[in-house]
């Protein structure tokens, strides 16, 4: 089983603290994202930057959410066969969850090296498959999880805070 | 910022969201790719995006980057549905003839000017 994790070093008390004692969602969403399907992937992604917007997060903090959650959608779509976007809002954060069916990442390591990938010729005439998926989520994100093992399902998920405490 | 109309007849710009008014969209800069996740990783929120991508995944790009208007080089022209969610999310479609370079050179042109 491999595991990973990424924590800006300033927030690792808040992110430790979120994780260990979870208080309880003020929104919980879930979204199915299917297999190959790369018109439904990003509903998901697009009704909660819709909601964030209404409830006043800052157009900064909504477009790194947006790209993050946009780009886990598109792994899933692209790379997986298929899986659930759970959604938890908080007073001060949102933290997002993927988990698919598999079939795994093999070393995450790799997978998270800007310009590596595994994308097939469909995914790329899409105009992704760059490679750049995983860093541009670790980019945006205050916090990234990923756990995953050939023939297994992948999580990831990742916190990202409304405004940095 | 400089207003999107002012370009439109500089690279010969049809508007195919005719809901959308380019005398009211402003830009402050403009990114140049074909490759959508290099886009949401570079691209900044209130630029244009010069592209010849044309499938409908371009707009959920541009909405979650924050991108006012999209510019399709090479006369791509985008299909029914890409319009149809374009509008719906306000981000504004123009086609040029001209190819890439030559519409990213008059952008930055008029950006400096």
């Amino acid at each position: 089983m491999g595991e990973y994790w990424n924590i800006k070093p300033e927030l690792e008390d808040s992110v430790k603290q979120h994780f260990s004692a979870p208080p309880e969602a003020e929104v919980e969403l879930e979204f199915e994202v299917p297999e190959k399907d790369f018109n439904t992937a990003g509903r998901g992604s697009s009704e909660v930057k819709d909601l964030l917007k209404r409830l006043g997060v800052d157009s900064e903090t909504l477009r790194r959410i947006a790209v993050a959650s946009y780009e886990a959608e598109i792994n899933l779509a692209a790379h997986s066969k298929g899986g659930v976007m759970s959604c938890m809002i908080y007073d001060d954060l949102i933290h997002l969850r993927f988990l698919d069916k598999g079939p795994g990442i093999e070393d995450i390591t790799q997978a998270m090296i800007p310009g590596y990938s595994t994308a097939d010729e469909l995914v790329r005439e899409f105009g992704f498959g760059a490679g750049l998926g995983l860093p541009n989520i670790q980019k945006n994100s205050d916090a990234l999880h990923i756990q995953s093992a050939k023939g297994s399902s992948t999580l990831l998920e990742l916190l990202i805070f409304f405004s940095a405490p | 910022m400089t207003k999107l109309q002012t370009l439109i007849p500089l690279i010969q710009a049809t508007n195919h969201t005719p809901g959308l008014d380019p005398g009211k969209v402003e830009f402050s800069g403009a990114y140049v790719s074909d490759l959508l996740s290099d886009v949401m990783g570079s691209a900044s929120s209130g630029q244009v995006w010069v592209t010849i991508m044309r499938h409908l995944n371009v707009v959920a790009v541009a909405s979650m980057t924050g991108i006012t208007a999209i510019i399709f080089a090479k006369g791509v022209v985008p299909d029914a549905d890409v319009i149809e969610k374009a509008t719906e999310e306000g981000i504004l479609l123009l086609s040029s003839p001209m190819e890439t370079f030559n519409v990213s050179g008059i952008i930055y042109q008029t950006l400096n000017d």
